[in-house]
């Protein structure tokens, strides 16, 4: 099996389609992370939120494609009610407050989603973009993951040049470094916080949106998802575009390797990893503070 | 919560017949009715209900009554409901029950109570096996009884080699034990296994290449729910079938939800009580009825463990003549034909014996059909250390 070059392909595909969509979550909670040193566990719920709402838009719409564009637009209308109501009195109250609210948060917006959805999964019976089975080679490899796969590519592309050729991108780097000077030289940190914080939301719902189709959306998804994202979090470094995205390639190769060679261990495996890191570098791979 | 009953009218003719005495019943039902497995709650309650209907006239003169609760598949909740239900409400028998976790904890408590249980889907060994209970009758499965047949079947059509997976609880791990002690006695073997866990995100793509690249000739699975819906399509997605046919418990493919499957069903080979063609006239009565009474749906196997139990309080209320005393002992010596085929109670551990389908699931004009392959009668559980 080892020596079969399409174990290696499959698995390898299989943990770089897992990776995208952790990136996709771990890149907004990263940003908010590094910017306001802010913790929001309930990122999990919003992305739960972004595969229920998409699933609700393909059935009344008849396209997943209504699905991809609306649910991260709806996802970050609720991001905004929450920081309104929430987020934004909690900015000063310090870590403790912030992780139980969130984490209460997690429940609220898990029975939210029970009263509102059911209990049962969900799954798109329509249409869907890229369902067939495509050979690589001669293996056969659901046309849909690669799909999944691309949507991160070109996030972090779009992401990329956000921050580097944009200037709230400028505004952002600058917050991330030291938020008090580029307050000082005139940057509205509170501003850009919120427009990241959004930014965050929808690509939680994004992540939900494209998920959906592949793996159904249910009430509650977003908690078992949560841990490894707050690893790719920490393996990354706060703050890090570039290190969201290398920590989710890790976590995702971690955790599908460890599913299909030591499948007892698989679980450990990814904390065994966040050691590793940790001890070797403690501030994350690429941390956005040198 | 909601009363309903169900009085049946005597005929004059049938009074003559029956004896005189006659007594009135209140039946407590206890299911999810939210929930995961609410949906499930849903199906054995419609067959419970249309079983009566159907059945009511067998009663003469006594009559029953029902009171209903959510079990929200909540083990401590579902103990203060069934006792509310006995102490109070003084319901003379209970069915019901979807989850394995909550049968565990009303066990003690209908045992030492001495109340009546007519389960109706949960099927842990153990409750008609170390924890068997005279007051304890189970009318739908045991866990290992759905896949101990396919061992030797499966051998016999030329399978050496099965990978298995299942979800990591205690229903997956007895489904795959009792497919693997009697594959391996028919000859086969299992080259490797997997259990993904119960909740989380329901990505079976590294677990599905990795049984593709052990070689396998076959995949043996059990699936539930929404599980069952995403493995499938995801099966599918991976071109797995042309190496690595699928076969499974039959809710992996089950009528309440086969149809999402769709095209991705096609093909696949399970092992079941129950499946929707059974070509009887009490399974045409009873897809008949549940059709009319239930917006065109079709009855599953769950809907058929709800409509059986209430044939099986019927038959033991007619029988036991007024004498509630009786109507417990005769819970367990009923046996009719119903919607599965022939079906009774065994003494011994009060487990249903009853038939066991081996079918394969064939699509053709956007319809999901089952073909049955064979049948194995009367599958009965060995005594499993259960003491009476």
């Amino acid at each position: 099996m080892l020596t079969d070059p399409s174990f290696w392909l499959v698995q390898g595909l299989n943990s770089l389609q897992l990776a995208m969509l952790l990136f996709l979550l771990s890149v907004g909670l990263t940003v908010i992370f590094g910017l306001m040193n802010f913790v929001n566990l309930a990122h999990g719920s919003l992305y739960a939120l972004g595969a229920l709402i998409g699933y609700s838009i393909a059935e009344a719409l008849g396209s997943v494609w209504w699905a991809y564009a609306l649910a991260p637009v709806a996802v970050a209308a609720v991001g905004a009610v929450l920081y309104i109501t929430l987020i934004e009195r909690l900015r000063s109250a310090g870590p403790l407050p912030q992780v139980l609210v969130t984490f209460g948060l997690i429940f609220v917006l898990m029975d939210a989603q029970r009263y509102l959805w059911g209990t049962d999964a969900l799954g798109v019976t329509g249409n869907v973009p890229f369902s067939g089975t495509i050979h690589i080679g001669v293996e056969p490899y659901p046309a849909y993951r690669l799909f999944i796969i691309a949507v991160g590519f070109a996030v972090f592309g779009g992401l990329y040049l956000l921050l580097n050729r944009t200037r709230l991108g400028a505004e952002v780097r600058a917050g991330v470094d030291d938020a008090e000077t580029a307050a000082a030289l005139g940057v509205n940190v509170e501003r850009t916080f919120f427009l990241v914080f959004l930014l965050g939301c929808a690509l939680a719902g994004l992540a939900g949106a494209v998920a959906m189709p592949a793996f159904s959306a249910e009430a509650g998804m977003g908690v078992g998802i949560l841990v490894p994202t707050l690893v790719v979090v920490v393996i990354g470094g706060l703050g890090s575009l570039s290190g969201a995205f290398v920590g989710s390639l890790v976590i995702g190769a971690t955790l599908t390797f460890g599913t299909a060679l030591f499948p007892d261990f698989a679980g450990v495996a990814m904390y065994a990893a966040l050691i590793a890191v940790l001890l070797f570098r403690p501030h994350g791979l690429l941390p956005a503070r040198g | 919560m909601m009363k309903r009953t169900v009085l049946a009218a005597a005929a004059a003719a049938m009074l003559a017949a029956l004896p005189a005495k006659a007594a009135d019943y209140k039946v407590g039902i206890l299911l999810p009715f939210s929930g995961v497995y609410a949906g499930l709650g849903a199906h054995i309650e419609n067959g419970f209900m249309l079983g009566l209907k159907d059945f009511g006239g067998e009663l003469g003169n006594n009559t029953v009554s029902v009171v209903r609760d959510d079990t929200e598949a909540d083990p401590g909740a579902s103990l203060a409901k069934a006792k509310k239900m006995v102490l109070s409400d003084k319901v003379d028998v209970l069915t019901g029950i979807v989850s394995s976790a909550v049968l565990g904890a009303l066990r003690d408590f209908v045992h030492s109570s001495k109340t009546p249980l007519v389960v109706s889907n949960a099927g842990n060994d153990d409750a008609t096996g170390e924890r068997c209970s005279p007051y304890i009758t189970r009318v739908s499965f045991s866990n290992s009884s759905i896949t101990r047949v396919m061992g030797p079947w499966m051998a016999k059509q030329g399978i050496k080699t099965a990978y298995l997976m299942a979800p990591d609880y205690a229903a997956g791990h007895q489904m795959m034990d009792a497919f693997r002690a009697t594959f391996e006695a028919a000859g086969g073997k299992i080259v490797g296994e997997a259990y993904p866990p119960l909740q989380g995100t329901k990505d079976y793509g590294p677990y599905i290449s990795q049984a593709k690249a052990s070689g396998a000739q076959a995949l043996m699975t059990f699936f539930a729910g929404g599980a069952a819906i995403s493995f499938v399509k995801q099966y599918k997605e991976f071109g797995a079938a042309k190496d690595l046919s699928l076969y499974g418990a039959g809710f992996l493919t089950s009528a309440a939800y086969v149809h999402v499957q769709g095209e991705a069903a096609d093909g696949i080979i399970a092992s079941l009580h129950y499946v929707p063609t059974i070509d009887t006239p009490e399974n045409k009565r009873f897809q008949d009825g549940y059709k009319a009474a239930y917006e065109g749906k079709l009855g599953s196997e769950f809907a058929v463990a709800g409509y059986d139990a209430a044939h099986v309080i019927v038959k033991a209320i007619a029988a036991a003549g007024g004498d509630k005393a009786k109507f417990k002992d005769e819970l367990n010596k009923v046996s009719f034909n119903g919607p599965r085929g022939p079906l009774r109670i065994d003494p011994a551990t009060h487990n249903v014996i009853q038939n066991m389908y081996i079918f394969r699931n064939e699509f053709a004009d956007g319809k999901v059909t089952q073909k049955v392959l064979a049948t194995i009668e009367g599958v009965q559980d060995p005594v499993n250390g259960c003491k009476m």
